[in-house]
């Protein structure tokens, strides 16, 4: 659905993409994470056919960015870092004009559709400038969505609301998955990104890395299980390290922190020996390193 | 055309929603209605005594034959503002038009505007209107008060005299619009080339009054306006116009527009 080559963009002296190569999937919600100034809004925007790559290529639904853009515009839709509405206007209006701009057929139906999805339905005659930040982000989101686009490019879309606004987008966010569309999501919010996306980039000017959320996890860092027991000592976690796969075990506030390459193989036998040897054993659990570990370690390298 | 309809309904539903806009818009007409039709009210009283002894030599040939001194010269005042009329919508557009572009990109609408497939002729062309319209449908309620006026407080003759030159109605129905066309055709271009909204409009100003101070001073002065004349002008404006409109498409370059920052 959307594939690039090399694609860079440069402001001057100001490298702001450089060499991405993507490939993302039909249906495949795709999250962008970065710092500030990553490149993550040029990448956009290239894709969208607002700003010309210096060099590179990208082909989005079948178009070529920089040869096809009409029909990239036609056959997407954005969600831009600021809403951008017409703020004397009302929400009715700003959709309609869009609808029509978006060659929308039946535009009463499909401005009423997105108005009530997004529960914007009773206050459509208001101007938008009396919105708050959530509902005027709601507002572009619709705006978006009027041309019913097979490919979505959002920029930051939960970015300034408030944890339930937040909750209520990422739900929409994910039922659009859900209808086959595919997405293109730029965030900062790495609990985001691990919810709805099914792939991550990790981008800094370039794109350090590409995976889904889980073995981008599991690729940077080793595995540890957490035994919760009633009571640890030290000898527990002395006769846990003597065993030939474990790599390293510390007790920590009686539970034992165990580092080991197969969990899955390993875990029984360390079971059966904690046992063996008296502990009372409450829990097992995996010790997942958070997202924001992995992103942390990638950015600071990168 | 659906496109350019819908940029100029959005243009008018979102310059006439903002107070000010519209009573700039508005202010210049006005002041073009009330200065002229005060000052038919303020000489009303003028007899033949207070007459110049010789007419300028081009109010004679303004005059039919049957005209007394008088009339004549009445006729010659009512046909100076009518100058006036031809000139209001060069001015009247700059605020609207110089705001239109770098007005969407402060308000950071331009960027998912520029983003629907919208190409940039429809973009322009739908911004052109919505801003070259009002000034001359302004311009003509401001001739039909000047009219009743000159009817009322000068007399019926002279304003048949006056009304009845066909000079005038190429002047009022075609010159005027084509000028303020050209103003539009200007400002935009200023518009999608600077960063902010008031340097626009005062680029745009400084450059548009003194094109009309020439234009007057030359009209009024040096040339004697004649019906081949105004004949001429139109046409001339239908070219410079549709050269200006090519340049602003050909100008406007989306990226350019969108990141440009000084
Ligand atoms: N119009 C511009 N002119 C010059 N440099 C620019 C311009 N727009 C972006 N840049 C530069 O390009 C780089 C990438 O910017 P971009 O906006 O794509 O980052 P981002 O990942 O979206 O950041 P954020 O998370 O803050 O939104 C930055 O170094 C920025 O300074
Ligand atoms: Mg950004």
């Amino acid at each position: 659905m959307i594939h690039t080559e090399n694609l860079t963009k440069k402001f001057g002296d100001v490298v702001a993409v450089e060499d991405l190569n993507l490939e993302v999937c039909e249906g495949e919600v795709f999250g962008f994470l970065g710092p500030n100034g990553a490149g993550k809004t040029t990448t956009l925007r290239m894709l969208t056919g607002l700003i010309a790559p210096t060099h590179g290529t990208a082909v989005v639904n079948g178009y070529r960015v920089g040869q096809d853009d009409m029909n990239i515009r036609r056959s997407v839709g954005i969600l831009t870092e600021t809403p951008g509405l017409y703020e004397r206007l009302s929400a009715e209006h700003n959709l309609r004009i869009y609808a029509s701009l978006y060659e929308v057929e039946d535009i009463a139906g499909q401005v009423e559709k997105y108005l009530r999805m997004l529960g914007l339905w009773e206050r459509r005659h208001e101007a938008a400038a009396k919105f708050s930040k959530g509902m005027k982000q709601k507002l572009a989101m619709a705006r978006a969505l009027l041309h019913e686009p097979r490919v979505l490019f959002l920029d930051e879309p939960t970015a300034s609301l408030d944890p339930e606004a937040a909750h209520l987008v990422r739900e929409f966010i994910a039922g659009l998955s859900q209808e086959g569309r595919t997405i293109l999501l730029c965030t900062h919010n790495l609990d985001e990104a691990d919810r709805l996306c099914d792939r991550i980039g990790v981008l800094k000017t370039r794109l350090l890395m590409v995976d889904t959320p889980d073995r981008l996890r599991s690729n940077l860092f080793e595995r540890k299980v957490v035994f919760h027991l009633r009571q640890a000592d030290a000898a527990l976690a002395e006769a846990v390290a003597g065993l030939p796969f474990v790599q390293d075990c510390t007790a920590v506030d009686n539970k034992l922190l165990v580092t080991l390459d197969d969990p899955e193989m390993h875990n029984p036998e360390i079971i059966r020996m904690l046992v063996g040897l008296g502990a009372d054993l409450q829990f097992v659990g995996e010790l997942r390193r958070s997202l924001e570990d992995v992103y942390l370690h990638l950015v600071k390298e990168g | 055309m659906q496109k350019i309809k819908t940029i100029i309904r959005k243009e008018w539903a979102d310059v006439f929603g903002n107070r000010l806009v519209l009573l700039t818009v508005l202010f210049i007409p006005l002041v073009f209605t009330v200065i002229p039709v005060g000052l038919l009210f303020l000489t009303r009283g003028a007899s033949a005594t207070d007459l110049p002894s010789e007419l300028p030599a081009q109010a004679r040939h303004l005059c039919p034959e049957s005209a007394t001194i008088m009339e004549c010269f009445q006729i010659y005042v009512l046909n100076q503002f009518m100058l006036l009329f031809m000139f209001t919508p060069l001015i009247v557009p700059v605020t609207l038009a110089a705001y239109s572009i770098v007005g969407e990109k402060a308000t950071h609408s331009l960027e998912p505007l520029l983003a629907t497939p919208i190409t940039t002729f429809e973009l322009l062309m739908g911004k052109n209107l919505a801003a070259a319209v009002p000034a001359p449908v302004g311009t003509w309620f401001s001739v039909v008060v000047y009219a009743l006026g000159a009817r009322l407080l000068v007399g019926k003759a002279q304003a048949i005299a006056v009304f009845s030159e066909p000079m005038w109605w190429i002047a009022v129905f075609v010159v005027g619009p084509l000028l303020s066309v050209l103003s539009t055709n200007f400002s935009l271009m200023v518009s999608s080339r600077v960063n902010e909204p008031h340097v626009a409009e005062q680029l745009s100003a400084v450059v548009i009054l003194p094109l009309l101070v020439l234009f007057f001073a030359q009209v009024a002065g040096l040339v004697i306006l004649n019906r081949s004349l105004i004949l001429l002008l139109a046409v001339t404006l239908v070219a410079v116009d549709a050269l200006l409109f090519y340049l602003a498409v050909r100008l406007f370059q989306r990226e350019t527009i969108l990141t440009r920052w000084r």
